[in-house]
């Protein structure tokens, strides 16, 4: 069967290979073995093609399906009868051509290759849908520079019946943003670094170091809520203890600083676990080094472990900050919903980004016009896109530019 | 206090510890004159990082400290207005607790179902199919999956994604409707608890994906190459050598997955309409989950009063599943990492 089906029959050359080959080539031996090397696989041509058929050919069967009067296309569909028929005639033309084994092969090759197309679907499709309404939204005039003060109904009424451009923007949600993110990387950033620091550097894998890698890890389970709830639940307490004691105290403990509490249980894991590994690949020479030296341990890791690791901490610091600038939940339940900008972390309620826009989207400002709160949210979402992917951007380049040469001797 | 202590070079093998430079100092070397300020900062500096070290510890048992505290409220309070009847209320707080359980399990479930198997192959892709060279640029896009947040996802969820997947519910309802899950009417805006699991499947396949990959690069050279070698096609390959090495890897990472699923908030909260909980998952209005439920009445609820402790005891619930869920994990990954077929 493999030498009839055969197009291309191999030259007498490429049989024969160095011994000189076995003449005649019909014996039962040479039915076993391919013509040559690259006999009984399928030409390049071969996956492209067949995908591009099967795409045309679901095409046709979506538009036959659909109404006739209105020609609108299922892309979704479309997607899924086209990987359907490529996977079918794959297989079908490979049992043909070759044998079941390879058939088999082609079969999951190209369900692997499906599976990747269809995790880069949402992807494409939650940045689509973000940067052309988000787009539109940012070219609103003062957008970056406003807040939500004084926007309410009529205000988008008033957009909806083209009176004027969507109003109101977001420099408080920046602003909120900006200061409850920074202090919850004060907090953090030295505590995860001085844990990573004793677990590197001081523990010999003594309990206390293992119990600290054990409770990081759980740490690092936390869902979001749960820490929101905890920074809640702590200021509640600890303000209705403060007021028994006679201290003056905010009333509520729905404020900035309570929702840089909750980040940081958050973020500490985050920080810990990324330094640690860098302090780890820090080569043990250089510390021998320096203690030949005469210099003192503190002195050795100030100067000489972390210098070589700082690359890669401050690669660690900027993904945990790109983490948790997108936290929404924890924020949620301890900092509140403002519309206007407060600098206060201590005192009022503060919104961030992602409170914003989980706010616009959940109650737009007026009950049947939508589309000016959605763009506003929409925009939003662009601008902390736009952040978090800047930060993972930065964090990539701190890696790559400032690490320590590693053949450095 | 700042350049001589480096100088002081008489005893440095020792000063690896500072309380073994006190020895030293007993002996009068000189060379260990004017280090006592060296051996405190040195000191100091070890007791910091282990003080900080401490601390991390003292933050978790706060954690587990105020949410148990404040639980307490939710099954021991007053009945209503009256201040003296103070009981217990446990089986009150789990008849509320238990239909956020299962609807925190069932859209867990639905998107492991959906996460777990792309994710392989993704993984597999990135690992064994895509060209070395594009291989890790790759990983980073599917790793800008991740970096996404949440909130984004709801809002493409509620406003892109639940549209789309009406007419797929009304099929199902037409050709399937005799299967309870599928029974009902679909709803019409498709903002359904399937939905919530579809979106949240996105979310968790970047995690699941990434720890695939990082067990099937693991995989023995030469055990693959044994199978290639023997004749094997690819797939074949893959089934015999890279998939039994990985399983363990595969499993903990579908549980690290689902612990983000059960503590994902804003993707569910965004999508779903919430409701009580039934056997159909194309109704809209109905199910709701743990940190959905928290996220959409806590900032409502009045600090102190009983709804606000039993939503911080619902949390504590969620807490523990997560924590289960997590150390089961990686007692898979450690178990795991002891016979690997690596050695």
């Amino acid at each position: 069967m493999i030498e009839s089906t055969q197009t291309k029959n191999p030259t007498p050359a490429s049989v024969q290979g160095p011994a000189g080959g076995h003449e005649p080539p019909h014996e039962p031996a040479a039915m076993l073995r391919p013509n040559s090397l690259t006999g009984n696989i399928q030409p390049r041509w071969f996956l492209p093609a067949c995908a591009a058929v099967s795409l045309l050919l679901s095409f046709a069967l979506v538009v036959l399906l659909g109404d006739a009067e209105e020609f609108s296309i299922n892309w979704a569909l479309w997607f899924v009868f086209a990987a359907v028929i490529h996977l079918v005639l794959a297989y079908v033309i490979t049992l043909v051509r070759i044998n079941r084994r390879k058939a088999k092969d082609m079969f999951w090759r190209n369900l692997i290759y499906v599976a990747f197309t269809l995790a880069l679907l949402p992807l494409v499709s939650v940045i689509m849908s973000v940067a052309i309404v988000g787009f539109q939204g940012l070219t609103n005039a003062g957008f970056l520079t406003s807040d939500m003060q004084g926007i309410n109904a009529s205000t988008d009424a008033g957009t909806q019946e083209g009176e004027h451009g969507v109003l109101g923007g977001i420099r408080h949600a920046i602003i909120g943003s900006l200061v409850i993110t920074l202090m919850a990387t004060l907090v953090s950033v030295p505590i995860g670094l001085l844990t990573s620091i004793y677990l590197v550097e001081y523990s010999q894998g003594g309990p206390l170091s293992r119990a600290i890698t054990f409770f990081v890890d759980v740490m690092t389970g936390i869902p979001s809520i749960v820490a929101g709830l905890f920074g809640a639940a702590a200021m509640a307490s600890f303000l209705s203890f403060a007021d028994s004691l006679g201290i003056p105290v905010p009333g509520r403990s729905t404020m900035g600083v309570t929702a840089a509490i909750a980040l940081s249980v958050l973020m500490i894991p985050v920080v810990v676990r990324t330094t640690e590994e860098m302090l780890r690949v820090v080569p043990n020479e250089l510390r021998e080094a320096s203690y030949a030296l005469g210099v003192r341990k503190w002195r050795t890791i100030l100067k000489v472990v972390i210098p070589t690791a700082i690359s890669g901490i401050a690669a660690g610091v900027t993904l945990s900050i790109a983490r948790v600038i997108g936290e929404t939940a924890p924020i949620l339940l301890t900092a509140g919903f403002a519309t206007r900008v407060n600098w206060n972390p201590f005192e009022g309620w503060m919104t961030t980004l992602p409170v914003f826009i989980y706010q616009q989207f959940t109650r737009p400002m007026h009950p049947t016009y939508h589309d000016p709160s959605f763009q506003r949210a929409w925009a939003a979402a662009l601008i902390l896109i736009l952040i978090v992917m800047g930060l993972n951007l930065i964090a990539r380049i701190i890696a790559t530019i400032f690490a320590p040469k590693k053949t450095g001797r | 206090m700042s350049s001589d202590e480096s100088q002081s070079s008489g005893q440095t093998l020792q000063t690896r510890s500072g309380r073994r430079t006190r020895s030293s100092e007993a002996t009068g070397n000189s060379l260990a004159s004017g280090d006592r300020a060296g051996a405190g900062l040195d000191r100091g500096f070890a007791g910091l990082a282990r003080f900080a070290g401490i601390g991390i510890l003292i933050i978790l048992a706060f954690v587990a400290f105020f949410l148990v505290y404040n639980s307490w409220g939710a099954i021991y309070h007053d009945q209503d207005g009256q201040a003296d009847s103070a009981s217990f209320h446990i089986g009150e707080f789990i008849s509320h607790a238990w239909p956020l359980v299962i609807g925190t399990l069932i859209v867990s479930v639905i998107a492991l179902l959906i996460a777990a198997p792309v994710a392989i192959g993704v993984a597999l892709y990135i690992s064994h199919y895509a060209p070395p060279r594009a291989s890790r640029s790759i990983g980073y896009v599917i790793d800008l999956l991740a970096a996404i947040p949440s909130v984004v996802y709801g809002a493409w969820g509620m406003t892109f994604l639940a549209p789309q997947l009406v007419p797929l519910y009304n099929w199902l309802n037409e050709y399937l409707g005799w299967i309870p899950i599928f029974g009902g009417s679909p709803s019409p805006t498709g903002r359904t608890i399937i939905t919530a699991g579809v979106v949240l499947s996105v979310m968790v396949l970047p995690i699941i994906t990434s720890v695939c990959r990082e067990i099937f690069i693991q995989t023995p050279k030469l055990h693959e190459e044994a199978a290639l070698a023997l004749g094997a096609t690819r797939w074949e390959m893959i089934t015999m050598t890279v998939l039994p090495f990985a399983r363990g890897g595969i499993i903990s990472g579908i549980m690290l997955g689902l612990g983000r699923a059960l503590g994902e908030t804003m993707a569910v909260v965004l999508v779903l309409s919430s409701g009580p909980i039934a056997w159909s998952i194309i109704q809209s209005g109905r199910h709701d989950t743990i940190p959905s439920n928290i996220a959409s009445n806590f900032p409502e609820s009045r600090e102190g009063s009983v709804h606000w402790h039993e939503l911080i005891a619902i949390g504590l619930v969620l807490f523990v599943i997560t924590l289960l869920v997590n150390m089961l994990a990686r007692w898979i990954v450690s178990r795991h990492k002891e016979f690997s077929g690596a050695n």
